[in-house]
């Protein structure tokens, strides 16, 4: 049985160490562009922000002053049991979504999308947002949360088969483009792209594809490992850098998940997780006990499976 | 730093100082400056509220942004990290804001396009300073010495109240704008198009159009 309180207690740490530290893996991307960059304004952006990680984590406050929308992804192993049930699990997030807004301190971003009421505390109705999914044969839970800005870089757009992969790259173009003008997806960015589903899973692919894969991470299936990196040296080479300004950083990585769609269509959302790519994970085990990371480990072979029935054995025999 | 020029700027600013600033220079502020984004504007320009408090309590720069902050029980402010909002959401009420506040510097996220600089800023012989990343916000942390005040915090709540700060070495920002109205970003961005065409080329516009679709590199979605 996985104790409530550690739930808590975690939850809380992973808040104020999403806020603080940018994770290893965004920050030596970062670092290739800064030693790539020929524009002398990007390139000045790109230092002044590996300076701002470093008094971040100097000071223990938050990169930056918009700490977006908290939210959580939380993976729960088959034979894991939590105290209190899921109900329980939830308000353990809640709880430790509204402290850490005081303690840190984030921004309360979190208002009513009609009235403006703010509770200041990041929690209201569908906030923080928590989506789950499942893995064979464990019995931990894991949690990652993630701070995402939310206005600039994320757009939609149903493609149809005859459009193409000449569909999919204008789309990816024009939603960098506009919104890497005057630096507005705050990039260099972790790129993420959803292909199929449904509407609402190709935007959900996509922002998961962007805040849940680390850089460097390639696709499984070979061909869609090769639009990734094909599509990271594209929005390179558009010529903007940091803030619109000319130069080169724009995408420190692609990635592009995937999901069954309609026969007739092709739906594709693009997002961009910016300059603060903000996510914290751990695992915590049957006896309560938390290990950090900053990888989610989100997609594998389970959630990304196409067969009726998983059974492990048979689909790595297959391979 | 870098080989940007650096220039150090004194609040409340003389329009002497502002003169002297180049677009595309880097800047550090020391003095106070006064937070305001939607809420407030909205309050003191469209409601007809005007400001909060006068030119001496607020200063006369204005910060597009909200601080990542904390009141305790005990009424006292925990500050973290602080950075901009995009700024161009605000330029509808500019002209009404520019006559109340008498601001003569707005900070904030991305700049406006050079029609609004010409037609607010210049004639209230204002510039825009744009923060850098965007997100140095623990570097902004740093330079708040104080916070000198909190208006209209029942009102608007945490994240939209108007914060009062004390600063030093407040920065960096880049200078966006100068007293002509010339703009940064749009200098960046002539340099830019030229090249885009090139990344199209062989491609076909989508089969699906969308509403007030542009297919003009040139332009902008702000």
């Amino acid at each position: 049985m996985i104790p409530l309180s550690s739930i808590q207690h975690t939850a809380e740490d992973l808040m104020a160490k999403a806020a603080i530290e940018i994770p290893e893996d965004y920050l030596a991307g970062l670092r290739r562009c800064a030693n790539t960059e020929k524009g002398d304004l990007s390139a000045f952006v790109i230092k002044a922000m590996l300076e701002n990680y470093e008094a971040a984590k100097e000071d223990r406050r938050a990169m930056c002053g918009d700490t977006g929308l908290p939210r959580w992804y939380v993976k729960i192993g088959n034979e894991a049991r939590l105290d209190g049930g899921p109900v329980a699990l939830e308000a353990a997030l809640r709880r430790a979504t509204a402290r850490a807004t005081a303690n840190v301190p984030l921004r309360p971003n979190r208002v009513h999308p009609l009235w403006r009421t703010d509770h200041n505390n990041n929690v209201g109705i569908g906030a923080p947002e928590i989506e789950y999914a499942f893995h064979p044969d464990a019995d931990w839970i894991e949690l990652t949360t993630v701070h995402k800005g939310g206005l600039f870089g994320t757009d939609y757009r149903m493609l149809f088969p005859g459009d193409g992969l000449d569909g999919i790259k204008r789309f990816y173009l024009d939603t960098l483009i506009g919104f890497g003008k005057r630096g507005l997806a705050c990039q260099p960015a972790i790129v993420g792209i959803g292909l199929g589903g449904s509407k609402d899973t190709s935007v959900v692919l996509g922002k998961q594809a962007s805040c849940l894969r680390v850089v460097g991470s390639r696709h499984p299936d070979p061909r869609i490992a090769a639009l990734e990196e094909e599509f990271k040296e594209l929005g390179n080479s558009i010529g903007m850098g940091a803030m619109g300004f000319v130069g080169s950083s724009m995408v420190i990585d692609c990635h592009i998940e995937v999901g069954y769609c309609h026969t007739g269509g092709m739906p594709m959302s693009v997002h961009m997780f910016c300059l603060s790519s903000r996510r914290a994970c751990a695992r915590i085990s049957a006896d309560g006990k938390a290990a950090f990371r900053t990888d989610p480990m989100w997609f594998t072979d389970y959630m990304r499976r196409e067969t009726v029935e998983w059974e492990r054995q048979a689909a790595e025999a297959a391979e | 730093m870098s080989d940007l020029k650096t220039v150090h700027l004194a609040l409340p600013a003389a329009t002497a100082d502002l003169r002297q600033l180049e677009i595309g220079s880097v800047a550090y502020l020391s003095g106070r400056l006064f937070t305001g984004r939607e809420g407030v504007y909205k309050r003191a320009v469209e409601d007809g509220l005007g400001m909060p408090a006068d030119k001496d309590a607020l200063g006369t720069a204005n910060f597009h942004c909200s601080p990542a902050a904390s009141i305790a029980p005990d009424g006292s402010y925990k500050v973290g990290a602080v950075t901009a909002t995009a700024s161009f959401r605000f330029a509808k009420w500019l002209g009404g804001f520019f006559k109340l506040s008498g601001c003569n510097v707005i900070i904030g996220k991305g700049g406006m396009t050079s029609e609004t600089y010409r037609q607010f800023f210049v004639p209230n012989n204002a510039i825009y300073l744009t923060t850098v990343g965007y997100g140095t916000g623990a570097l902004l942390g740093r330079g708040i010495k104080r916070v000198a005040g909190v208006y209209w915090l029942e009102e608007l709540g945490l994240a939209q109240a108007v914060w009062v700060l004390d600063v030093e070495n407040f920065g960096p920002f880049l200078v966006e704008s100068d007293l002509d109205g010339n703009s940064l970003f749009e200098r960046e961005n002539k340099k830019i198009v030229p090249g885009l065409e090139k990344l199209y080329a062989g491609t076909q516009p989508a089969t699906l159009r969308r509403y007030g679709e542009t297919d003009d590199k040139t332009e902008e979605v702000i």
